[in-house]
């Protein structure tokens, strides 16, 4: 594994171009979602159905003033968004979207996304701590507390598919899966009977640790105004909403990764890489029809949902499936 | 459900919500003061539209008077024009022909659908849905049009008159309303799949924001906060006005005195006004919408004169005290939702701020109306 300098640049800019792209993208894809689930046709104005809408947000994102307000801790308020949308950049680079096409491939791949997913509620905490809003501190310590409560089941479902596979590669662990859909880990019933609700805990896991709707705690606009980003304007917003999109396809791709076998396909149609794109983006609109169909949880009662059910489900999992795996 | 904690006055910041703020709807400010997320007070300021509605009655005369009435609720601007063309006809004796008592029946419960929807939409947003919000607006959509095809005017009605209507309704209001009540029953069957019965709404509504009988008669709460708290108490059935003890309808009543039983009095309340509406369009007789005779000058003799009515919030009353002028000589309005916001202080004490604005949207706050 020989790694120059070109090699990382170009993974880099490959890294950088995938997220900015699929964040302005999903940005128009939310909007026409929630056109479709509201009865309306979403943006129309700008090109055709509105294809034009990212790029024309972006020039007025980074056209506007980027207003700093008086009192605010500047390294941390100017530090925070580029700490939101650098550690979901920095997750593609180790995510194979086929048997080849890898930025760079680690055997510590896994390991790797959760070291960066968790700098995600640094920014969180910074942003709020630095923006001197109470609206924006009441949202980071929000945000704090739900990283954690979602991290500890989030990991521990990840630490059983690891123990299936025996590796932390994701490519390892999505060739494990390969050979038709009932290999998914998903379905791997034989592994351990609870794997389909080892994937819905890791799935509302991500829902939450990406801030989404019914999990948007941390923004939730009706209580908080915009949390953690309210002071935010420009630029300095748009990076908190790129990170935000840049982060629910790292959730997607892990989940496909994980639980959906990765690229694997049910009966070979076409490349691996255009059924790991079809599932992320199937899995995308999940999360946005869930964001246009619930209403807001409270923070308590994700907290209760996290400690008291999730937790105690997956590490019973975790249990089962080590006994199963010592036992066959 | 968060148990009761122990708050302490002495590590208590202040937050602002308002004049500014998204669950506010409008420019009211609630001055909290929180202990991290738990809140130990709240202050609610009013003053920042205040109109003077009240002196504004005093120094016009009654017909000059009558557009202020839809500008207090614009969302159920009907009722309040209905309650204020009463107390006058009360008050200066002026007989109402039979059918237009009946269309402003009609209009005025059109009205409540319509204004119950909003809040519908609303408090799901506060809840963080946005989608009811646009379905709710659709239907609401609908009697607009019905309304603005006879009114004129699609928020700020202004359509009832001393002695009548201002015009009669045409076929197509009739066939339009027709229309519309299979089409609500549809939606509203829609709504109790997507929302009512959602879990994450029972599990933020059920048991949050209690508001006792006593503490409502201590405030003098009316309406659905009062109707979901076990006060059976409708003005249209206690003290019935125009053609409402004509009609078959129940008054729903709930006792959890929570906000899922003020959320589920207001979905109930638009079955009923359909109830109302199809019996008023079965019986809607022919006639004439204004009087033959009819004071040119509106001058009521001397005396003290009150009228209340049912509007979509609550009681909302009206006195005119007249010296026998062309003008009022003193005009109070008695408007639902200042009674209602006034209890939240003492209801929401302890809650969580999330609870506590999502209790604030089942009290269904129209501001300007608070803020006359």
């Amino acid at each position: 594994m020989s790694l120059t300098l070109i090699n990382v640049l170009f993974a880099v800019v490959a890294a950088i171009g995938f997220a900015a792209l699929n964040a302005a993208y999903l940005v128009w894809c939310e909007r026409k979602g929630a056109g479709f689930f509201q009865r309306r046709p979403g943006p129309m104005e700008n090109g055709p159905w509105g294809l034009l809408q990212p790029p024309v947000d972006g020039i007025k994102l980074m056209t506007k003033q980027l207003v700093i307000p008086g009192g605010v801790d500047k390294a941390l308020f100017m530090v925070a968004p580029v700490l939101a949308m650098f550690p979901a950049i920095m997750s593609f680079v180790t995510i194979p979207f086929s048997e080849n096409i890898v930025a760079q491939n680690m055997n510590i791949g896994v390991l790797m996304i959760f070291a960066f997913a968790s700098m995600g509620s640094m920014a969180i905490l910074f942003a709020g701590w630095g923006s001197r809003n109470k609206y924006a501190l009441m949202s980071s310590v929000r945000g704090v507390s739900q990283a954690i409560a979602y991290e500890v089941p989030m990991l521990i479902t990840v630490i059983t598919i690891v123990m299936i596979t025996g590796s932390m590669d994701l490519r390892a662990i999505a060739l494990d899966q390969s050979g038709g859909f009932w290999q998914w880990n998903i379905l791997a019933l034989t592994k351990s009977p609870l794997m389909p609700v080892s994937f819905l805990i890791f799935f509302v896991c991500t829902l939450a640790e990406t801030n989404r709707a019914p999990f948007d705690l941390g923004e939730a606009e009706s209580e908080l105004v915009a949390g953690f980003h309210t002071e935010y304007s420009s630029m300095g917003f748009g990076l908190f909403f790129m990170g935000e999109y840049a982060n629910i396809v790292i959730g997607s791709c892990l989940t496909t990764l994980l639980f959906l076998g990765g690229w694997g396909c049910p009966f070979g149609l076409f490349p691996g890489v255009w059924w790991f794109l079809l599932k992320i983006y199937l899995l995308i609109f999940t999360f946005i029809w869930i964001r246009w169909t619930f209403p807001r949880t409270t923070i308590y009662g994700l907290l209760n949902l996290s400690w008291k059910i999730l937790i105690p489900f997956s590490l019973f999992n975790l249990l089962l499936t080590a006994g199963l795996l010592k036992v066959f | 459900m968060s148990d009761p904690i122990q708050l302490r006055s002495d590590e208590t910041f202040t937050l602002n919500v308002g004049p500014q703020h998204p669950a506010t709807h409008g420019v009211l400010r609630v001055k909290m003061e929180m202990d991290g997320e738990y809140i130990f007070s709240a202050e609610t300021v009013l003053g920042y539209i205040h109109r003077m509605h009240e002196k504004m009655g005093e120094n016009r005369t009654y017909a000059q008077y009558l557009p202020n009435l839809g500008r207090l609720d614009y969302l159920s601007a009907m009722a309040y024009n209905h309650g204020y063309v009463l107390a006058v006809e009360k008050a200066a004796s002026i007989e109402v022909p039979e059918r237009a008592e009946y269309i402003r029946v009609l209009t005025v419960e059109l009205n409540r659908i319509s204004s119950h929807l909003v809040w519908f939409g609303a408090f799901i947003m506060d809840l963080g849905g946005f989608t009811p919000l646009m379905y709710a607006f659709d239907d609401r959509e609908a009697i607009l049009d019905i309304l603005e095809a006879v009114t004129g005017s699609r928020l700020t009605y202004c359509y009832h008159r001393f002695g009548g209507v201002y015009n009669d309704v045409d076929d197509d209001f009739i066939e339009g309303t027709k229309a519309f009540i299979p089409r609500m029953r549809k939606a509203l069957k829609t709504y109790e799949d997507l929302v009512t019965k959602n879990i994450i709404l029972m599990k933020r509504l059920k048991g949050i924001g209690p508001v006792s009988a006593e503490m409502c008669r201590k405030y003098g709460a009316t309406g659905p906060v009062a109707r979901a708290s076990g006060i059976n108490f409708d003005v249209r059935k206690n003290e019935p006005y125009s053609l409402y003890n004509e009609f078959d309808f129940d008054v729903p009543v709930y006792n959890e005195c929570d906000s899922y039983a003020r959320y589920m009095v207001r979905m109930e309340e638009m079955e009923q006004s359909l109830r109302i509406i199809e019996q008023a369009l079965a019986k809607m007789p022919e006639g004439p919408i204004m009087p033959k005779k009819k004071p040119k000058i509106i001058k009521p003799p001397a005396g003290d004169y009150y009228q209340a009515v049912e509007a979509a919030r609550g009681s909302f009353g009206i006195r005119i005290v007249s010296d026998g002028g062309k003008n009022a000589y003193r005009l109070k309005l008695r408007s639902p939702t200042y009674s209602n916001m006034h209890l939240f202080d003492e209801a929401c004490r302890g809650m969580l701020i999330a609870d506590a604005l999502a209790f604030m949207g089942s009290i269904d706050l129209v501001i300007p109306e608070m803020d006359r």
